[in-house]
């Protein structure tokens, strides 16, 4: 197992007496997709929080690529390579979308504590900057400002500028919320390029896109994992079935 | 030091926090639920130590101009909401820090127009003044027995509203959220304004009944602004329980600072606030924020 | 970040040429008030260097501090304190020790209250300022209420060699005035730096700046302790100019006054802060030579400008600009953006 990338083990956490997230061990392979299902309030979101720091955990550990990274803050996790993107839009509205990711970018240089150079001198931030922007697809919207695009190229530049920290796992939190058929299908195919170079880790509730880019799917309801295996074996699991994934009918 | 000296200077310090917990009370309820940080809640308390003068000599009774003042502080607080206040609830903190301030430079104009610069006294009641005695050589001022008195009944009631009423379950939720608050079938646009005109009440009538204790001049109200600050950082903000606390650990301090240390007398309440800042961060009760 | 609109920059060489050009022909405009504006015109700058400085922690980080007079006074306390009784202070030794004290107080400040924010960080500001009003009212060596006078200008001199009177008045004006413009160039300077650009991301959205790699507490805190010592370099400049230091200079309502500044100017735009110095102590003279009540005028201005004028005389301005270029342009046949990239709107 020491192959893995990113380990969870016996991960845990309570708020006051509620426990959102409940002795829950996963792992995920280098070029691999896991996807994390399950209904509302199952705690994937609490998860996430988990494996990225915005969270400490009660109990239980995070280890990535061999070093526990279990409590560390959201910045010491960016920077070891862990890229989040979050559930509710979270750009920066007044920022031009290069700009988003030029800030994103900025973050790997040694230190930000540069003060007299231009930014756009920075060859090798806007540089890594405009890839992200073409990696996800809105390069024709460089210089618009991110709070005027619309909500699904604002989810694409989500991802963008998590592309630009140069991540070495994505944790991408329901990457297509709130996204129609058309838009949605274009983010999946973001995210099998996407699934091609970076070991994914994919909360979602879009059952067509967890099925045709996941390698493994980890079912989980009210905290507690359910199921947790490649997608076939998940999808044949009766339990999972019957909590879960009912008739085959689509779950939103 | 001898014990009386001891006690005495307690109970002032005692009295002296229950005072400040009637203005800061009103100060975090303020945050609390409304999340406005509202600068001109010391010029209410200077408002309401000039209506206590202005009404004594009117009406020829202290008793007469508590009773007349709070309404009238009610009603100004109304209005302050009504027209100014509720237009900063969707604005940020820096518009509200100005506005309130703006508010300031209005109200201690309006004070030096209407009775000018010097300070004034009000006299203490002659039912409530004299000492009594406590000890062989130990006389404590009847009136600010009556003073501590009235604020802990106030306390007192403040708690059985928090703990018995809806209004206080919003309080006690540190509710920030005012879709679930109206669907709890309560009026938001009144509920901020009744806990706008609460404290500014509370402010209003600490400044009319301590005005025998602590006369009547302009700036009276910044100084206790800023030791209400202290007291809501130290206790927490959106906290009455934090409040209460604070403001008697404030008082205390406050009282045995001038005592033990003179010089510094003034500094002394800050260095307790740096310090339980180093402990806790975010004040002793730090609740929803 | 792109430069201001054409028009705007030239409004401001403007307004800075009739500055520079006041101490050689003021005299024959306004006669026998001469010395008299050369001197408010010296105090407004030294206020629009403070309300500047804030404006990089206010408009820029986001941080409302109501303690920015705080690192004021305590540096001109400290020209003050190091002046000795009968001849000049050194500037090569007053001035870097008023910049490390007012420094020094920033970072011990700052590290206190930096994990703190809206309205915490705000009343601890407030209360911060009057601990260090009581520590200056109340501390022997500091005297008290009444302060304390400089009896000599700093001597700006090289090997026993003057190199500025600045006790003439036309030359402490001029070196005010280059100082101001310094100091709004290296702000300028620094907001188009990785380090602004880390600043103004902390404002808009600080949990996705600490998502990214950044750790946001020692970016707000390096500009605290920036605006802190440039916020003391013009207290520096104002215990230089007045000879007289006292406990109201650290007063939380003179760092209020220079939030209003900033506000009134427009914040976030670096200009603004200036123009609203002008502006604030204009309307100050203005309504005290109208009534003794200035503050009940004042007062309502405040009060109608939060209400009516959010972005200030420089977003206004700035829409200004916009609607002329737009129509300077022929009417298009697109609307203009609905959100400006901050690129657009400072420099």
């Amino acid at each position: 197992m020491s192959n893995m990338i990113l380990q969870t083990h016996g991960l845990t956490r309570y708020f006051g007496g509620l426990v959102a997230v409940k002795d829950v061990s996963l792992s995920v392979a280098p070029c691999q997709v896991h996807a994390i299902i399950g209904p509302n309030g199952a705690g994937k979101s609490t998860l996430v929080n988990l494996l990225t720091g915005h969270l400490k955990p009660s109990s239980g550990q995070v280890i990535f690529c061999g070093r526990d990274i279990s409590g560390l803050a959201p910045n010491a996790t960016s920077q070891l390579g862990i890229g989040r993107s979050f559930q509710r839009t979270n750009i920066f509205p007044s920022f031009s979308c290069l700009e988003n990711c030029a800030l994103a970018a900025q973050s790997r240089l040694s230190h930000s504590m540069r003060f007299f150079r231009r930014v756009e001198g920075y060859a090798a931030v806007r540089a890594r900057a405009e890839r992200a922007l073409e990696l996800c697809g809105l390069s024709h919207r460089a210089q618009a400002p991110a709070g005027a695009i619309s909500y699904g190229e604002q989810r694409q530049l989500e991802i963008g500028m998590v592309l630009a920290t140069e991540p070495s796992c994505l944790v991408l939190d329901e990457p297509m919320a709130g996204m129609g058929q058309e838009e949605s299908a274009q983010v999946v195919e973001l995210l099998r390029s996407l699934a091609r170079e970076y070991p994914l880790v994919l909360v979602e509730h879009d059952m067509d896109a967890v099925f045709s880019i996941a390698h493994v799917l980890t079912v989980m309801v009210n905290g507690e994992v359910l199921a947790s295996g490649s997608v076939d074996e998940v999808r044949c699991d009766p339990a999972v079935q019957e909590a879960y994934l009912g008739d085959g009918e689509e779950v939103y | 030091m001898d014990f009386p000296t001891f006690l005495i200077q307690t109970m002032n310090g005692l009295q002296q926090g229950l005072l400040l917990f009637l203005v800061a009370s009103g100060l975090t309820l303020i945050f609390g639920i409304m999340h406005i940080i509202n600068l001109a809640h010391g010029v209410l308390y200077m408002i309401g130590a000039y209506l206590a003068f202005w009404l004594t000599s009117l009406l020829g009774n202290f008793f007469l101009a508590l009773v007349a003042a709070v309404p009238l502080a009610v009603l100004l607080g109304i209005v302050m909401e009504k027209l100014l206040i509720q237009r900063l609830y969707d604005r940020g903190h820096l518009d509200q820090v100005l506005l309130t301030f703006g508010l300031i430079l209005v109200f201690d104009a309006l004070q030096s127009m209407l009775w000018g610069n010097n300070s004034h006294s009000v006299a203490v009641p002659a039912l409530l003044s004299g000492s009594i005695t406590l000890t062989d050589n130990l006389n404590y001022p009847i009136y600010r027995l009556f003073l501590s008195g009235v604020c802990v009944l106030i306390a007192i009631g403040m708690y059985l509203i928090i703990q018995k009423t809806r209004l206080g379950m919003i309080i006690r939720g540190g509710a920030s959220n005012r879709e679930m608050v109206q669907g709890l079938g309560i009026n938001i646009s009144w509920t901020y304004t009744a806990v706008f005109a609460v404290g500014a009440a509370l402010a209003a009538f600490a400044g009319a009944i301590a005005a025998p204790v602590s006369s009547v001049y302009p700036g009276m109200g910044h100084e206790i602004l800023i030791i209400c600050f202290v007291v809501v950082v130290i206790g927490g903000v959106g906290s009455i329980k934090g409040a209460f606390l604070a403001a008697l650990l404030v008082g205390l301090t406050s009282t045995w600072g001038a005592v033990l240390v003179p010089h510094f007398a003034g500094a002394v309440v800050y260095a307790l606030m740096a310090a339980v800042l180093l402990w806790k961060p975010r004040g002793l009760f730090a609740g929803a924020q | 970040m792109q430069s201001l609109p054409r028009s705007i920059q030239i409004l401001l060489i403007v307004l800075t040429l009739l500055l520079v050009f006041y101490p050689m022909f003021g005299e024959a405009l306004v006669g026998d008030k001469y010395d008299y504006y050369l001197q408010k015109l010296t105090t407004i700058m030294i206020l629009a260097i403070m309300a500047v400085s804030l404006d990089l922690l206010v408009g820029v980080a986001g941080m409302v501090s109501v303690a920015h007079a705080a690192f004021f006074g305590v540096a001109g306390y400290t020209l003050a304190l190091l002046a000795p009784e009968y001849a000049a202070p050194s500037v090569w030794i007053a001035l870097p020790l008023s910049l490390g004290v007012a420094a020094l107080t920033a970072l011990i400040m700052g590290a206190l209250i930096i994990r703190t924010s809206g309205i915490f960080f705000i009343m601890v500001t407030i209360a911060f300022s009057q601990m260090l009003f009581y520590l200056l009212h109340d501390a022997p060596f500091a005297g008290g209420s009444d302060g304390i006078f400089l009896m000599f200008k700093p001597e700006v001199a090289i090997a026993g060699v003057q190199l500025l009177d600045l006790s003439n008045r036309a030359t402490l004006f001029y070196v005010v005035l280059t100082s101001l413009i310094l100091v709004y160039l290296l702000l300028r300077t620094l907001l188009r730096s990785p380090f602004g650009r880390v600043l103004f991301g902390i404002k808009e959205n600080e949990v996705r700046v600490q998502a990214l790699g950044y750790n946001p507490l020692a970016y707000k805190l390096v500009a605290f302790v920036i605006a802190g010592t440039v916020s003391g370099y013009a207290g520096f400049l104002s215990a230089t100019q007045y000879g007289f230091v006292n406990p109201a200079d650290v007063s939380w309502m003179l760092s209020a006054h220079a939030l209003f500044m900033v506000i009134l100017g427009g914040m976030g735009t670096l200009f603004g802060a200036i123009l609203g110095a002008f502006a604030f102590e204009g309307l100050h003279y203005w309504y005290s030579s109208m009534t003794t009540h200035w503050e009940l005028l004042m007062g309502i201005t405040v009060i109608l400008m939060v209400l009516l004028l959010p972005k200030g005389i420089a977003g206004l301005l700035l829409q200004l600009d916009e609607r002329w270029q737009r129509r300077r342009r022929g009417d298009e046949p697109e609307p203009a953006p609905i959100v400006k990239t901050k690129a657009e709107e400072h420099s």
